[in-house]
Protein backbone atom coordinates (compact mmCIF):
# COMPACT_ATOMS: atom_id res chain seq x y z
CA UNK A 1 0.00 0.00 0.00
CA UNK A 2 2.99 2.86 0.89
CA UNK A 3 4.72 1.25 -2.35
CA UNK A 4 1.62 1.80 -4.55
CA UNK A 5 1.66 5.51 -2.90
CA UNK A 6 4.90 6.48 -3.45
CA UNK A 7 4.26 5.42 -7.29
CA UNK A 8 1.35 7.46 -7.36
CA UNK A 9 3.44 10.22 -6.30
CA UNK A 10 5.81 9.65 -8.38
CA UNK A 11 3.88 9.45 -11.39
CA UNK A 12 1.34 12.44 -10.76
CA UNK A 13 4.63 14.89 -10.97
CA UNK A 14 6.08 13.05 -13.94
CA UNK A 15 2.70 13.65 -15.24
CA UNK A 16 2.31 17.26 -14.61
CA UNK A 17 5.48 17.44 -16.45
CA UNK A 18 4.39 15.48 -19.31
CA UNK A 19 0.93 17.30 -19.23
CA UNK A 20 2.87 20.82 -19.82
CA UNK A 21 4.97 19.13 -22.60
CA UNK A 22 1.78 18.08 -24.30
CA UNK A 23 0.35 21.07 -24.50
CA UNK A 24 2.51 22.17 -26.75
CA UNK A 25 2.18 19.22 -29.32
CA UNK A 26 -1.88 19.61 -29.27
CA UNK A 27 -2.04 23.37 -29.73
CA UNK A 28 0.03 23.86 -32.56
CA UNK A 29 -1.58 19.83 -34.07
CA UNK A 30 -4.63 21.97 -33.39
CA UNK A 31 -4.23 25.39 -35.13
CA UNK A 32 -2.21 23.85 -38.61
CA UNK A 33 -2.45 20.38 -38.42
CA UNK A 34 1.00 19.58 -38.10
CA UNK A 35 3.03 17.41 -35.09
CA UNK A 36 5.75 19.99 -34.12
CA UNK A 37 8.70 17.60 -33.32
CA UNK A 38 11.01 19.72 -32.81
CA UNK A 39 8.66 20.64 -29.62
CA UNK A 40 10.80 18.06 -27.32
CA UNK A 41 13.77 19.94 -27.98
CA UNK A 42 12.11 23.30 -27.18
CA UNK A 43 11.59 21.57 -23.64
CA UNK A 44 15.53 20.56 -23.84
CA UNK A 45 16.36 24.33 -24.47
CA UNK A 46 14.01 25.23 -21.36
CA UNK A 47 16.01 23.00 -19.07
CA UNK A 48 19.66 23.91 -20.31
CA UNK A 49 18.61 27.74 -19.45
CA UNK A 50 17.67 26.52 -16.38
CA UNK A 51 20.97 24.71 -15.66
CA UNK A 52 22.95 27.96 -16.62
CA UNK A 53 20.86 30.25 -14.72
CA UNK A 54 20.93 28.19 -11.40
CA UNK A 55 24.25 28.29 -11.84
CA UNK A 56 24.41 31.80 -12.65
CA UNK A 57 22.64 33.27 -9.85
CA UNK A 58 23.88 30.84 -7.17
CA UNK A 59 24.32 33.38 -4.98
CA UNK A 60 20.85 34.91 -4.80
CA UNK A 61 18.03 33.50 -2.60
CA UNK A 62 16.60 29.95 -3.61
CA UNK A 63 13.13 31.88 -4.31
CA UNK A 64 14.35 35.12 -6.26
CA UNK A 65 16.47 32.21 -8.24
CA UNK A 66 13.91 29.73 -9.00
CA UNK A 67 11.55 33.17 -10.42
CA UNK A 68 14.42 34.45 -12.40
CA UNK A 69 15.05 31.61 -13.92
CA UNK A 70 11.63 30.75 -14.84
CA UNK A 71 11.41 33.78 -16.49
CA UNK A 72 14.52 33.91 -18.09
CA UNK A 73 13.68 30.07 -19.40
CA UNK A 74 10.30 30.92 -20.59
CA UNK A 75 11.50 33.91 -22.49
CA UNK A 76 14.05 32.58 -24.21
CA UNK A 77 12.07 29.44 -25.24
CA UNK A 78 9.30 31.75 -26.71
CA UNK A 79 11.73 33.21 -28.59
CA UNK A 80 13.21 29.88 -29.81
CA UNK A 81 9.64 28.79 -30.43
CA UNK A 82 8.77 31.98 -32.19
CA UNK A 83 11.81 31.36 -34.76
CA UNK A 84 11.08 27.84 -35.48
CA UNK A 85 7.48 28.46 -36.98
CA UNK A 86 9.05 31.37 -38.59
CA UNK A 87 11.48 30.28 -40.55
CA UNK A 88 11.23 26.12 -40.79
CA UNK A 89 7.30 26.15 -40.77
CA UNK A 90 5.78 29.30 -41.91
CA UNK A 91 7.38 28.72 -45.43
CA UNK A 92 6.11 25.77 -46.19
CA UNK A 93 2.29 25.96 -45.08
CA UNK A 94 0.84 26.07 -48.54
CA UNK A 95 3.74 23.12 -49.34
CA UNK A 96 2.34 19.42 -49.55
CA UNK A 97 1.58 18.08 -46.27
CA UNK A 98 4.73 15.43 -45.27
CA UNK A 99 7.00 19.52 -45.95
CA UNK A 100 6.79 20.99 -42.47
CA UNK A 101 6.87 17.16 -41.10
CA UNK A 102 10.58 16.59 -42.46
CA UNK A 103 11.32 20.60 -41.99
CA UNK A 104 10.13 19.31 -38.07
CA UNK A 105 12.35 16.16 -38.22
CA UNK A 106 15.33 18.19 -39.36
CA UNK A 107 14.60 21.19 -36.97
CA UNK A 108 14.50 18.61 -34.10
CA UNK A 109 18.10 16.85 -35.28
CA UNK A 110 19.76 20.52 -35.81
CA UNK A 111 18.84 21.69 -31.97
CA UNK A 112 20.13 18.30 -30.32
CA UNK A 113 23.51 19.23 -32.48
CA UNK A 114 23.30 22.83 -31.91
CA UNK A 115 22.77 22.80 -28.19
CA UNK A 116 25.86 19.67 -27.72
CA UNK A 117 28.20 22.28 -29.82
CA UNK A 118 27.55 25.14 -27.41
CA UNK A 119 26.74 23.13 -23.91
CA UNK A 120 28.92 19.86 -24.86
CA UNK A 121 27.84 16.12 -24.96
CA UNK A 122 28.26 15.52 -21.60
CA UNK A 123 25.70 15.41 -18.46
CA UNK A 124 25.22 18.59 -17.07
CA UNK A 125 24.55 18.86 -12.85
CA UNK A 126 23.15 21.02 -10.71
CA UNK A 127 23.36 20.25 -6.76
CA UNK A 128 19.65 19.52 -5.25
CA UNK A 129 18.41 23.29 -4.26
CA UNK A 130 15.47 22.25 -2.89
CA UNK A 131 15.46 19.75 -0.47
CA UNK A 132 13.58 17.54 2.10
CA UNK A 133 10.17 16.11 2.30
CA UNK A 134 6.87 14.78 4.23
CA UNK A 135 7.22 11.35 5.14
CA UNK A 136 3.93 9.64 6.32
CA UNK A 137 2.15 5.45 6.46
CA UNK A 138 4.66 3.69 7.10
CA UNK A 139 4.73 0.01 6.41
CA UNK A 140 7.26 -2.36 8.21
CA UNK A 141 10.37 -0.57 6.68
CA UNK A 142 9.34 1.30 3.96
CA UNK A 143 8.14 5.15 4.60
CA UNK A 144 6.41 7.38 1.68
CA UNK A 145 8.01 10.42 0.83
CA UNK A 146 6.46 13.42 -0.43
CA UNK A 147 9.21 15.76 -1.13
CA UNK A 148 8.39 19.55 -1.06
CA UNK A 149 9.62 19.38 -4.59
CA UNK A 150 7.12 17.66 -5.75
CA UNK A 151 4.58 19.19 -4.04
CA UNK A 152 5.75 22.35 -5.83
CA UNK A 153 5.91 20.80 -9.25
CA UNK A 154 2.40 19.49 -8.55
CA UNK A 155 0.83 22.87 -7.62
CA UNK A 156 2.37 24.93 -9.95
CA UNK A 157 1.41 22.91 -12.96
CA UNK A 158 -2.19 22.90 -11.60
CA UNK A 159 -2.11 26.65 -11.00
CA UNK A 160 -0.66 26.88 -14.63
CA UNK A 161 -2.69 24.67 -16.69
CA UNK A 162 -5.81 26.90 -15.09
CA UNK A 163 -4.45 30.19 -15.64
CA UNK A 164 -3.60 28.99 -19.17
CA UNK A 165 -6.90 27.19 -19.62
CA UNK A 166 -8.47 30.52 -18.86
CA UNK A 167 -6.60 32.32 -21.53
CA UNK A 168 -7.48 29.92 -23.88
CA UNK A 169 -11.37 30.05 -22.95
CA UNK A 170 -11.85 33.35 -21.49
CA UNK A 171 -10.00 35.81 -23.46
CA UNK A 172 -9.45 37.43 -26.68
CA UNK A 173 -6.37 35.74 -27.87
CA UNK A 174 -7.69 32.56 -26.84
CA UNK A 175 -10.83 32.88 -28.77
CA UNK A 176 -8.75 34.00 -32.07
CA UNK A 177 -7.11 30.54 -31.21
CA UNK A 178 -9.77 28.46 -31.30
CA UNK A 179 -11.26 30.32 -34.17
CA UNK A 180 -7.54 29.88 -36.36
CA UNK A 181 -8.29 26.57 -35.44
CA UNK A 182 -11.48 25.79 -36.76
CA UNK A 183 -11.57 28.12 -39.54
CA UNK A 184 -8.81 30.38 -40.80
CA UNK A 185 -10.09 32.08 -44.00
CA UNK A 186 -13.32 32.87 -41.34
CA UNK A 187 -11.08 34.03 -38.77
CA UNK A 188 -9.34 36.54 -40.97
CA UNK A 189 -12.72 37.58 -42.38
CA UNK A 190 -13.36 39.14 -39.37
CA UNK A 191 -10.01 40.63 -39.14
CA UNK A 192 -8.40 38.18 -37.07
CA UNK A 193 -3.86 38.45 -38.24
CA UNK A 194 -3.57 34.27 -38.62
CA UNK A 195 0.51 34.63 -38.90
CA UNK A 196 0.48 36.50 -35.80
CA UNK A 197 -2.13 33.50 -33.91
CA UNK A 198 -0.08 30.97 -35.18
CA UNK A 199 3.09 32.72 -33.75
CA UNK A 200 1.37 33.14 -30.10
CA UNK A 201 0.61 29.49 -30.37
CA UNK A 202 4.26 28.37 -30.63
CA UNK A 203 5.29 31.28 -27.89
CA UNK A 204 2.77 29.69 -25.78
CA UNK A 205 3.58 26.06 -26.31
CA UNK A 206 7.26 26.62 -25.96
CA UNK A 207 6.38 28.69 -22.58
CA UNK A 208 4.87 25.54 -20.97
CA UNK A 209 7.42 23.39 -22.08
CA UNK A 210 10.44 25.63 -20.75
CA UNK A 211 8.55 26.09 -17.29
CA UNK A 212 8.19 21.82 -17.54
CA UNK A 213 12.27 21.88 -18.18
CA UNK A 214 12.54 23.74 -15.21
CA UNK A 215 11.27 21.58 -13.13
CA UNK A 216 12.35 18.71 -14.01
CA UNK A 217 15.83 20.38 -13.62
CA UNK A 218 15.58 20.93 -10.50
CA UNK A 219 13.82 17.74 -9.89
CA UNK A 220 16.73 15.38 -11.53
CA UNK A 221 18.97 17.77 -11.23
CA UNK A 222 20.85 16.75 -14.45
CA UNK A 223 20.49 17.57 -18.10
CA UNK A 224 22.03 16.39 -21.25
CA UNK A 225 21.58 16.95 -24.87
CA UNK A 226 18.99 14.42 -25.69
CA UNK A 227 16.65 14.79 -23.15
CA UNK A 228 14.13 16.25 -25.26
CA UNK A 229 13.97 13.49 -27.83
CA UNK A 230 12.23 10.44 -25.14
CA UNK A 231 10.20 13.49 -22.89
CA UNK A 232 9.19 15.07 -26.47
CA UNK A 233 7.75 11.32 -27.86
CA UNK A 234 6.13 10.69 -23.79
CA UNK A 235 4.57 14.01 -24.13
CA UNK A 236 3.27 13.69 -28.05
CA UNK A 237 2.05 10.13 -26.70
CA UNK A 238 0.34 11.62 -24.06
CA UNK A 239 -1.08 14.72 -26.59
CA UNK A 240 -2.32 11.31 -28.92
CA UNK A 241 -3.66 9.52 -25.83
CA UNK A 242 -5.57 12.68 -24.71
CA UNK A 243 -6.83 13.06 -27.89
CA UNK A 244 -4.54 15.35 -30.10
CA UNK A 245 -6.01 18.87 -30.65
CA UNK A 246 -7.26 18.44 -26.88
CA UNK A 247 -6.14 20.65 -24.68
CA UNK A 248 -7.71 19.17 -21.68
CA UNK A 249 -7.10 15.80 -23.24
CA UNK A 250 -3.31 16.81 -23.37
CA UNK A 251 -3.53 17.56 -19.90
CA UNK A 252 -5.29 13.74 -19.03
CA UNK A 253 -2.68 11.85 -21.42
CA UNK A 254 0.14 13.58 -19.45
CA UNK A 255 -1.38 12.19 -16.04
CA UNK A 256 -1.95 8.57 -17.57
CA UNK A 257 1.67 8.40 -19.08
CA UNK A 258 3.16 9.53 -15.83
CA UNK A 259 1.41 7.01 -13.60
CA UNK A 260 1.59 4.33 -16.51
CA UNK A 261 5.24 4.89 -16.52
CA UNK A 262 5.77 5.05 -12.31
CA UNK A 263 3.93 2.18 -11.98
CA UNK A 264 5.20 -0.14 -14.86
CA UNK A 265 9.04 0.76 -13.58
CA UNK A 266 7.72 -0.25 -9.79
CA UNK A 267 5.98 -3.59 -11.10
CA UNK A 268 7.26 -4.76 -13.77
CA UNK A 269 11.06 -3.70 -15.50
CA UNK A 270 12.44 -0.28 -15.13
CA UNK A 271 14.29 -1.27 -17.92
CA UNK A 272 11.27 -1.41 -20.16
CA UNK A 273 9.62 2.07 -19.15
CA UNK A 274 10.13 3.53 -22.05
CA UNK A 275 8.71 0.96 -24.29
CA UNK A 276 5.30 1.02 -22.07
CA UNK A 277 4.80 4.35 -23.25
CA UNK A 278 4.96 3.63 -26.95
CA UNK A 279 3.15 0.13 -26.63
CA UNK A 280 0.38 2.31 -25.54
CA UNK A 281 0.89 4.81 -28.71
CA UNK A 282 0.62 2.34 -31.16
CA UNK A 283 -2.66 0.75 -29.32
CA UNK A 284 -4.31 4.19 -29.22
CA UNK A 285 -3.22 4.52 -32.83
CA UNK A 286 -5.04 1.77 -34.14
CA UNK A 287 -7.77 1.31 -31.91
CA UNK A 288 -9.07 5.13 -30.99
CA UNK A 289 -6.73 7.26 -32.82
CA UNK A 290 -8.95 10.25 -32.07
CA UNK A 291 -7.44 9.84 -28.04
CA UNK A 292 -9.68 9.81 -24.80
CA UNK A 293 -11.16 13.57 -25.02
CA UNK A 294 -10.95 14.34 -28.79
CA UNK A 295 -14.16 12.98 -30.23
CA UNK A 296 -15.25 13.56 -34.41
CA UNK A 297 -16.84 16.63 -35.11
CA UNK A 298 -20.39 16.98 -35.10
CA UNK A 299 -21.31 19.44 -37.25
CA UNK A 300 -24.21 21.05 -39.04
CA UNK A 301 -23.84 22.31 -42.73
CA UNK B 1 -17.44 53.73 -52.08
CA UNK B 2 -16.15 51.34 -53.98
CA UNK B 3 -14.74 50.23 -57.62
CA UNK B 4 -13.77 47.45 -59.45
CA UNK B 5 -11.63 48.29 -62.22
CA UNK B 6 -10.60 45.44 -64.96
CA UNK B 7 -10.30 42.83 -61.97
CA UNK B 8 -8.88 39.06 -63.07
CA UNK B 9 -8.66 36.71 -60.38
CA UNK B 10 -7.23 33.59 -61.04
CA UNK B 11 -7.16 29.89 -59.33
CA UNK B 12 -3.65 28.31 -60.56
CA UNK B 13 -4.44 28.41 -64.02
CA UNK B 14 -8.18 28.74 -64.28
CA UNK B 15 -9.09 32.34 -64.70
CA UNK B 16 -12.70 32.85 -62.45
CA UNK B 17 -12.90 36.53 -63.04
CA UNK B 18 -12.34 38.08 -66.85
CA UNK B 19 -11.75 41.33 -65.93
CA UNK B 20 -14.34 42.75 -63.55
CA UNK B 21 -15.25 46.68 -63.46
CA UNK B 22 -18.25 47.52 -60.94
CA UNK B 23 -18.69 50.14 -58.46
CA UNK B 24 -20.99 50.39 -55.46
CA UNK B 25 -21.64 53.99 -53.59
CA UNK B 26 -22.35 54.60 -50.09
CA UNK B 27 -26.00 53.61 -49.00
CA UNK B 28 -26.60 51.87 -51.71
CA UNK B 29 -27.60 47.80 -52.02
CA UNK B 30 -26.37 46.42 -54.86
CA UNK B 31 -26.90 43.00 -55.82
CA UNK B 32 -24.87 40.66 -57.97
CA UNK B 33 -26.78 37.66 -59.24
CA UNK B 34 -25.84 35.34 -62.14
CA UNK B 35 -25.40 31.03 -62.42
CA UNK B 36 -23.62 28.73 -60.33
CA UNK B 37 -19.77 28.79 -61.26
CA UNK B 38 -20.51 32.42 -62.52
CA UNK B 39 -17.73 34.07 -60.38
CA UNK B 40 -19.47 35.76 -57.85
CA UNK B 41 -18.10 33.92 -54.51
CA UNK B 42 -15.10 34.30 -55.98
CA UNK B 43 -15.50 38.28 -56.60
CA UNK B 44 -16.51 39.16 -52.87
CA UNK B 45 -13.40 36.72 -52.09
CA UNK B 46 -11.20 39.07 -54.13
CA UNK B 47 -12.39 41.39 -52.74
CA UNK B 48 -11.67 40.36 -49.18
CA UNK B 49 -8.57 39.41 -49.99
CA UNK B 50 -8.62 36.36 -49.85
CA UNK B 51 -8.16 35.04 -53.55
CA UNK B 52 -6.12 38.40 -54.54
CA UNK B 53 -7.08 39.89 -57.64
CA UNK B 54 -3.86 39.25 -59.99
CA UNK B 55 -4.60 42.21 -62.64
CA UNK B 56 -6.87 45.47 -62.02
CA UNK B 57 -7.39 47.63 -58.85
CA UNK B 58 -9.74 47.59 -56.25
CA UNK B 59 -10.44 50.91 -54.22
CA UNK B 60 -12.28 51.56 -51.19
CA UNK B 61 -12.98 55.19 -50.18
CA UNK B 62 -10.38 56.21 -52.22
CA UNK B 63 -7.68 53.94 -51.07
CA UNK B 64 -6.28 50.84 -53.27
CA UNK B 65 -7.17 47.71 -51.31
CA UNK B 66 -6.26 45.33 -54.13
CA UNK B 67 -3.10 43.50 -52.40
CA UNK B 68 -4.33 44.24 -48.97
CA UNK B 69 -4.14 41.64 -46.11
CA UNK B 70 -7.39 40.15 -45.56
CA UNK B 71 -7.56 41.39 -41.79
CA UNK B 72 -6.41 44.88 -42.79
CA UNK B 73 -9.09 44.92 -45.28
CA UNK B 74 -11.73 44.31 -42.47
CA UNK B 75 -10.27 46.99 -40.55
CA UNK B 76 -11.11 49.47 -43.06
CA UNK B 77 -14.93 48.72 -42.74
CA UNK B 78 -15.42 46.00 -44.51
CA UNK B 79 -17.52 42.68 -43.29
CA UNK B 80 -18.05 39.87 -45.14
CA UNK B 81 -20.54 37.18 -44.27
CA UNK B 82 -19.22 34.48 -46.95
CA UNK B 83 -21.08 31.76 -48.72
CA UNK B 84 -21.69 28.37 -46.22
CA UNK B 85 -21.63 31.15 -43.44
CA UNK B 86 -19.09 29.43 -41.51
CA UNK B 87 -20.09 29.83 -38.13
CA UNK B 88 -17.41 28.91 -35.58
CA UNK B 89 -19.32 25.40 -34.23
CA UNK B 90 -17.39 24.81 -31.63
CA UNK B 91 -18.25 27.73 -30.42
CA UNK B 92 -21.26 29.60 -28.81
CA UNK B 93 -23.34 31.97 -30.07
CA UNK B 94 -22.47 34.94 -27.86
CA UNK B 95 -18.57 33.98 -28.47
CA UNK B 96 -18.94 34.12 -32.60
CA UNK B 97 -20.35 37.84 -31.98
CA UNK B 98 -17.27 38.19 -30.06
CA UNK B 99 -15.27 37.42 -32.42
CA UNK B 100 -17.30 39.38 -35.17
CA UNK B 101 -16.71 42.44 -33.27
CA UNK B 102 -12.73 41.73 -32.99
CA UNK B 103 -12.20 44.63 -35.20
CA UNK B 104 -14.29 46.59 -33.58
CA UNK B 105 -14.37 49.19 -30.21
CA UNK B 106 -15.05 47.68 -27.27
CA UNK B 107 -17.07 50.29 -25.77
CA UNK B 108 -19.62 49.95 -28.74
CA UNK B 109 -19.97 46.19 -28.35
CA UNK B 110 -23.30 46.39 -26.05
CA UNK B 111 -24.80 48.95 -28.40
CA UNK B 112 -23.93 46.93 -31.36
CA UNK B 113 -24.97 43.38 -29.63
CA UNK B 114 -28.02 45.31 -28.58
CA UNK B 115 -28.80 46.11 -32.30
CA UNK B 116 -27.96 42.58 -33.58
CA UNK B 117 -30.57 40.82 -31.19
CA UNK B 118 -33.12 43.76 -32.10
CA UNK B 119 -32.82 42.33 -35.84
CA UNK B 120 -32.78 38.62 -35.04
CA UNK B 121 -34.50 38.04 -31.64
CA UNK B 122 -33.89 34.59 -31.72
CA UNK B 123 -29.89 34.59 -31.44
CA UNK B 124 -30.51 36.41 -27.85
CA UNK B 125 -32.20 32.97 -27.03
CA UNK B 126 -29.91 31.20 -28.13
CA UNK B 127 -26.30 32.89 -27.04
CA UNK B 128 -24.96 30.10 -24.69
CA UNK B 129 -25.94 27.80 -27.26
CA UNK B 130 -23.27 26.25 -29.53
CA UNK B 131 -22.81 27.47 -33.39
CA UNK B 132 -23.06 24.40 -34.57
CA UNK B 133 -26.08 23.10 -32.88
CA UNK B 134 -28.04 25.98 -34.97
CA UNK B 135 -30.40 25.34 -37.10
CA UNK B 136 -29.74 26.67 -40.82
CA UNK B 137 -31.73 29.68 -40.20
CA UNK B 138 -30.22 30.60 -37.05
CA UNK B 139 -27.17 29.83 -38.68
CA UNK B 140 -27.75 32.15 -41.26
CA UNK B 141 -28.43 35.21 -38.98
CA UNK B 142 -25.64 35.05 -36.29
CA UNK B 143 -23.28 34.65 -39.51
CA UNK B 144 -25.04 38.00 -40.53
CA UNK B 145 -25.05 39.09 -36.93
CA UNK B 146 -21.26 38.13 -36.70
CA UNK B 147 -20.81 40.59 -39.58
CA UNK B 148 -22.40 43.49 -38.00
CA UNK B 149 -20.81 43.10 -35.09
CA UNK B 150 -17.82 44.75 -36.38
CA UNK B 151 -19.81 47.98 -37.07
CA UNK B 152 -19.20 47.75 -40.63
CA UNK B 153 -19.52 50.96 -43.19
CA UNK B 154 -19.97 47.78 -46.20
CA UNK B 155 -21.64 44.16 -45.74
CA UNK B 156 -21.07 41.63 -48.06
CA UNK B 157 -23.69 39.05 -47.65
CA UNK B 158 -23.04 35.85 -50.20
CA UNK B 159 -25.94 33.83 -50.74
CA UNK B 160 -27.71 34.44 -47.64
CA UNK B 161 -30.80 32.71 -48.25
CA UNK B 162 -29.01 29.35 -49.43
CA UNK B 163 -31.17 26.64 -48.55
CA UNK B 164 -33.62 28.18 -46.01
CA UNK B 165 -37.47 27.94 -45.72
CA UNK B 166 -39.37 30.64 -47.74
CA UNK B 167 -40.51 32.35 -44.28
CA UNK B 168 -37.35 32.57 -42.73
CA UNK B 169 -35.79 33.73 -46.07
CA UNK B 170 -38.18 36.52 -45.89
CA UNK B 171 -36.83 37.43 -42.56
CA UNK B 172 -33.59 37.71 -43.85
CA UNK B 173 -34.38 39.84 -46.59
CA UNK B 174 -36.34 42.25 -43.76
CA UNK B 175 -33.17 42.14 -42.08
CA UNK B 176 -31.25 43.51 -44.97
CA UNK B 177 -33.68 46.04 -45.69
CA UNK B 178 -33.94 47.44 -42.70
CA UNK B 179 -29.48 47.62 -41.85
CA UNK B 180 -29.82 49.73 -45.18
CA UNK B 181 -32.85 52.02 -44.31
CA UNK B 182 -32.00 52.75 -40.69
CA UNK B 183 -27.98 52.59 -40.72
CA UNK B 184 -27.88 53.40 -44.29
CA UNK B 185 -25.54 50.27 -44.49
CA UNK B 186 -24.03 49.83 -47.38
CA UNK B 187 -24.77 46.26 -49.20
CA UNK B 188 -23.06 43.99 -52.19
CA UNK B 189 -25.14 41.01 -51.87
CA UNK B 190 -24.66 38.03 -53.63
CA UNK B 191 -28.45 36.07 -54.83
CA UNK B 192 -29.38 33.00 -56.66
CA UNK B 193 -32.84 33.88 -55.35
CA UNK B 194 -32.73 37.03 -57.64
CA UNK B 195 -36.86 38.01 -57.72
CA UNK B 196 -35.91 39.03 -54.16
CA UNK B 197 -32.80 39.83 -54.65
CA UNK B 198 -33.26 42.64 -57.56
CA UNK B 199 -36.61 43.63 -55.66
CA UNK B 200 -34.42 44.92 -52.73
CA UNK B 201 -32.02 45.84 -54.64
CA UNK B 202 -30.85 49.72 -55.91
CA UNK B 203 -28.67 48.11 -59.13
CA UNK B 204 -27.56 45.19 -59.71
CA UNK B 205 -24.86 43.36 -62.49
CA UNK B 206 -25.09 40.35 -63.53
CA UNK B 207 -22.05 37.88 -64.19
CA UNK B 208 -21.50 35.55 -66.42
CA UNK B 209 -18.74 33.16 -66.65
CA UNK B 210 -16.42 35.92 -65.12
CA UNK B 211 -17.78 38.72 -67.11
CA UNK B 212 -20.48 41.48 -65.89
CA UNK B 213 -22.83 41.23 -68.84
CA UNK B 214 -25.56 43.15 -67.58
CA UNK B 215 -26.31 45.89 -64.85
CA UNK B 216 -29.17 48.78 -64.07
CA UNK B 217 -31.29 49.10 -61.66
CA UNK B 218 -33.32 46.29 -60.15
CA UNK B 219 -36.52 47.16 -61.66
CA UNK B 220 -34.50 47.36 -64.89
CA UNK B 221 -33.02 43.54 -64.42
CA UNK B 222 -36.29 42.21 -63.18
CA UNK B 223 -38.31 43.84 -66.51
CA UNK B 224 -35.87 42.84 -68.45
CA UNK B 225 -36.10 39.58 -70.77
CA UNK B 226 -33.04 37.74 -71.01
CA UNK B 227 -33.03 38.02 -66.80
CA UNK B 228 -36.06 36.71 -66.93
CA UNK B 229 -35.57 33.78 -68.83
CA UNK B 230 -32.00 33.19 -67.41
CA UNK B 231 -32.52 33.63 -63.48
CA UNK B 232 -36.40 34.07 -63.03
CA UNK B 233 -38.33 31.29 -64.41
CA UNK B 234 -40.42 29.86 -61.29
CA UNK B 235 -39.43 32.36 -59.24
CA UNK B 236 -42.70 34.49 -59.60
N1 LIG C 1 -10.54 26.91 -54.84
C1 LIG C 1 -10.78 26.81 -56.16
N2 LIG C 1 -9.92 26.18 -56.98
C2 LIG C 1 -10.14 26.09 -58.31
N3 LIG C 1 -11.19 26.60 -58.91
C3 LIG C 1 -12.10 27.24 -58.17
C4 LIG C 1 -11.95 27.38 -56.76
N4 LIG C 1 -13.00 28.06 -56.28
C5 LIG C 1 -13.78 28.32 -57.35
N5 LIG C 1 -13.25 27.84 -58.48
C6 LIG C 1 -13.81 27.96 -59.83
O1 LIG C 1 -14.03 29.32 -60.11
C7 LIG C 1 -15.26 29.49 -60.76
C8 LIG C 1 -16.12 30.47 -60.00
O2 LIG C 1 -16.48 29.88 -58.76
P1 LIG C 1 -17.33 30.66 -57.67
O3 LIG C 1 -17.37 29.82 -56.47
O4 LIG C 1 -16.82 32.03 -57.56
O5 LIG C 1 -18.77 30.68 -58.36
P2 LIG C 1 -20.16 31.17 -57.79
O6 LIG C 1 -20.69 32.12 -58.78
O7 LIG C 1 -20.02 31.65 -56.42
O8 LIG C 1 -20.99 29.83 -57.83
P3 LIG C 1 -22.17 29.32 -56.84
O9 LIG C 1 -23.40 30.01 -57.25
O10 LIG C 1 -22.25 27.86 -57.13
O11 LIG C 1 -21.74 29.62 -55.46
C9 LIG C 1 -15.88 28.11 -60.91
O12 LIG C 1 -15.60 27.65 -62.21
C10 LIG C 1 -15.16 27.29 -59.89
O13 LIG C 1 -15.04 25.96 -60.31
MG1 LIG D 1 -20.76 31.07 -54.64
Amino acid sequence: MAYFLQQLINGVTLGAVYGLIAIGYTMVYGIIGMINFAHGEIYMIGAFIAVIGFTLFSGLPLVSAILLVLALSMIFTAIYGWTIERTAYRPLRNSFRLAPLISAIGMSIFLQNYVQLLQGARVRPIPPMIKGSFKFFQDSDFVVNLTYLQVIIVVSTIALMTVFTLIINKTAIGRQQRACEQDKTMASLLGVNVDHTISMTFIMGAMLAAFAGVMVTLYYGVVHFFIGFLAGMKAFTAAVLGGIGSIPGAMLGGLLIGLIEAFWSAYFTIEYKDVATFVILVLVLIFRPSGLLGRPEIEKV
Amino acid sequence: MLEFKDVQTFYGSIQALKGVSLNVEKGEIVTLIGANGAGKTTLLMTLSGVTPASVGSITFKGEDITKMRTDMIVRKGIAHSPEGRRIFSKMTVFENLQMGAMTNDPAKFDENLAYVFELFPRLKERGWQNGGTLSGGEQQMLAMGRALMSNPEFLLLDEPSLGLAPLVIKDIFRAIKQINEEHGMTVLLVEQNANHALKLAHRAYVLVTGNIVLSGTGQELLSNPEVQAAYLEGGH
